[in-house]
């Protein structure tokens, strides 16, 4: 084989359904772990074909809400209880009601920033070169086309046996990806 | 028989067999990649432009001369201004809701419609959120409203209703924002290979953030989208409710009471839903979109608008009633006043457009029939707009002392802001639907699946 660097092998397919059992066949087959499946829309079932662990995104949205809520919360206290109390005819300063709507709004844009930025960094973008972008075949990938990828740097790449492997799924090209 | 009990089943589908994966695509990418500039869509553009240019100007007219410029005076403190805020917002809340509630249950027929009812909701939150801070009095210290480490070591009143709306603005927009451009990323990637030349690549590939579309991108995308879609409906119905606050809260016979922020809310799920009508019937015609936007489509959106407007007009009786009910005479006073006194055109035009006229869509005729649909939804519009006008003028205008009534009469800038603020709003649309994929192309591509599993598998009921 030659020893131009590359990416990884891409098998491209002309529907979900063929992905999704080349997905769950490579998932299976054991001598790669590093796989990805690229769709022109989101696949029921792919996921768990290749066996990924589970996303944090909800993790990441509720940590957003506690310190959207919380911190605005504790801003307002702060403020009107400790920072400027006013006593406006002896009624309390940390009238607490008052305080909930900022704070509910702010649990919202808490929640929702930080659910996108983890959906950003979990995905690695922005990214705006890739090596997949330099194959002409990709381009169909945003339409109407189905890959799947064995990446090059998986320690138990061997090209010979990925070849064989695509091959044996049938698709409709195998492309070098190269780095 | 049948057909007159269900007139809906001689409909056509939500999307046509026959479709694949390009075709769907290859419709929404031609209009932003392939489409020329028509001589209507620069017309429209044009007298957005100008509209948008004599806003620009008032704005700076305002800042040098203050927001006597308006109509304004004691004791109508609140004219055009925030009857357009509120109207605007309103619209916007009909976008977040078709795209959100839908996505949570499940509707195909949201498919086509949810990119471009997002779209109007980010622009008209935009457009809303001038008028609040104009009318501000000194604009330029509207970041007042926001708690940071200033000089003269104040804080924002917390206790305040115009405080929670500041707030409720702020989380609004920017999770509209959030929603719409996430939701758009994919497609930012669709248009980004199917450009022909390499700058608009290079455009739609900056702003797609480099999406490919890989398994576990899809699936925190669509764990964000559906937890994003989870937060907007709350979010949509606390908002309006602060909205609604900023009258409730304050003593004013005919703006106290509790059954504003509900009111609120069900008036701006009405205007929105008309909005997303009056925009959807001529940007299908104009940009070809009969298969994807169908009869069925804009039923369904007729019948969510007459049972919006339903529970509108529910209020408005339940707000006369309540008048009378509680004996007190400043609230029974208001409400004459209301119904026959000096803007009692305003109350009639109100019930005209939102009470009577939306009644017709009880007939399946009518709302089979596009140009009724659009006079309709446009009439709609004119009425909730009428609607915020009258709870404004007519709960201030008679005073508790005769000695200070006073009548509102709007000048020539009070005018210039609200046709300017169209303005704005199309030359926003506008430029979207010529540049941004104006229906989501991901998930059409993920319909067609779902309608070619069900018809290669007739034991699968579509749904």
């Amino acid at each position: 084989m030659s020893d131009t660097p590359r990416y990884g092998l891409l098998a491209e397919f002309a529907s979900a359904d063929e992905l999704l059992n080349a997905a769950s066949r490579a998932g299976q087959a054991q001598h790669h772990y590093l796989i990805e499946a690229y769709s022109p829309f989101p696949i029921e079932g792919l996921d768990e074909a290749l066996g990924h662990p589970p996303d944090h995104i909800p993790a990441f949205m509720l940590l957003g809400a506690i310190l959207g809520g919380a911190g605005t919360f504790a801003l307002e206290w702060y403020s009107a209880v400790f920072n400027y109390p006013i006593n406006v005819g002896g009624r309390p300063t940390g009238s607490w009601p008052a305080f909930l709507p900022a704070a509910i709004e702010m649990t919202v844009l808490g929640a929702a920033l930080l659910g996108v930025i983890a959906m950003l960094i979990g995905n690695g973008l922005p990214r705006l070169h890739h090596p997949l972008f330099g194959v002409a075949a990709f381009q169909r990938a945003s339409t109407d086309r189905f890959f799947l990828l064995l990446r090059a740097d998986d320690p138990r790449f061997d090209a010979q046996a990925a070849h064989e492997f695509l091959h044996a799924l049938a698709p409709l090209t195998i492309s070098e990806v190269p780095a | 028989m049948a057909s007159v009990l269900h007139p809906d089943d001689t409909l056509p589908p939500v999307l046509a067999p026959g479709e694949t994966y390009a075709s769907v695509t290859e419709a929404v990418s031609a209009i932003t990649l392939q489409r020329r500039f028509g001589k209507s869509w620069l017309a429209g553009f044009s007298v957005a432009v100008l509209l948008t240019l004599l806003l620009t100007f008032g704005i700076g007219w305002l800042l040098a001369f203050g927001v006597g410029i308006w109509g304004l005076n004691i004791p109508i403190a609140w004219g055009f201004a925030i009857t357009n805020y509120v109207w605007w917002i309103a619209i916007g809340m009909g976008g977040t809701f078709i795209s959100a509630a839908l996505y949570l249950a499940r509707k195909d027929w949201r498919t086509s419609l949810n990119r471009y009812a997002e779209a109007m909701t980010v622009f008209a939150v935009s457009v809303s959120g001038i008028f609040p801070v104009l009318h501000l009095g000194r604009p330029w210290f509207f970041y007042w409203l926001f708690p940071y480490p200033d000089v003269m070591n104040l804080w924002p009143q917390w206790r305040s209703s115009l405080e929670w709306d500041f707030f409720a603005i702020l989380a609004y927009l920017m999770v509209s924002i959030l929603y719409w451009y996430v939701g758009m990323l994919p497609d930012l990637a669709t248009l980004r290979d199917q450009a022909q030349t390499l700058a608009r690549a290079r455009f739609y590939g900056f702003f797609a953030l480099g999406w490919r579309g890989e398994a576990r991108h899809w699936r925190r995308f669509e764990t964000l989208s559906l937890l994003l879609a989870g937060l907007a409906v709350p979010l949509v119905f606390s908002v309006h409710s602060m909205v609604a606050l900023d009258f409730s809260e304050g003593l004013v016979p005919g703006w106290h009471s509790t059954i504003f922020p509900p009111f609120f809310v069900a008036g701006a799920l009405f205007s929105g839903f008309a909005m997303v009508l009056a925009l959807g019937i001529p940007m299908r015609k104009w940009f070809h979109l009969e298969a994807y936007i169908t009869e069925r489509h804009l039923v369904n959106m007729a019948k969510m608008m007459l049972a919006a407007g339903l529970v509108v007009d529910y209020s408005y009786l339940a707000e006369i009633f309540n008048a009378f009910y509680s004996m007190d005479r400043y609230e029974i006073a208001t409400t004459m006043n209301r119904i026959f006194g000096a803007y009692a055109w305003v109350f009639w035009g109100t019930i005209l457009f939102n009470v009577l006229q939306i009644q017709l869509l009880w007939i399946p005729r009518v709302r089979a029939n596009r140009a009724a649909l659009l006079v309709i939804s446009l009439g709609v519009l004119v009425g909730m707009w009428l609607e915020r006008f009258m709870l404004i003028v007519t709960s201030l205008y008679r005073d508790f002392v005769p000695s200070s009534w006073g009548m509102f009469y709007p000048t020539f800038w009070d005018i210039a802001f609200l046709v300017g603020s169209v303005g704005l709003f199309f030359v926003l649309y506008l430029l979207f639907v010529r540049l941004g994929p104006v229906m989501s192309m991901f998930e059409l591509r993920k319909l067609v699946r779902k309608r070619t599993a069900e018809s290669s598998n007739p034991e699968a009921k579509p749904a």
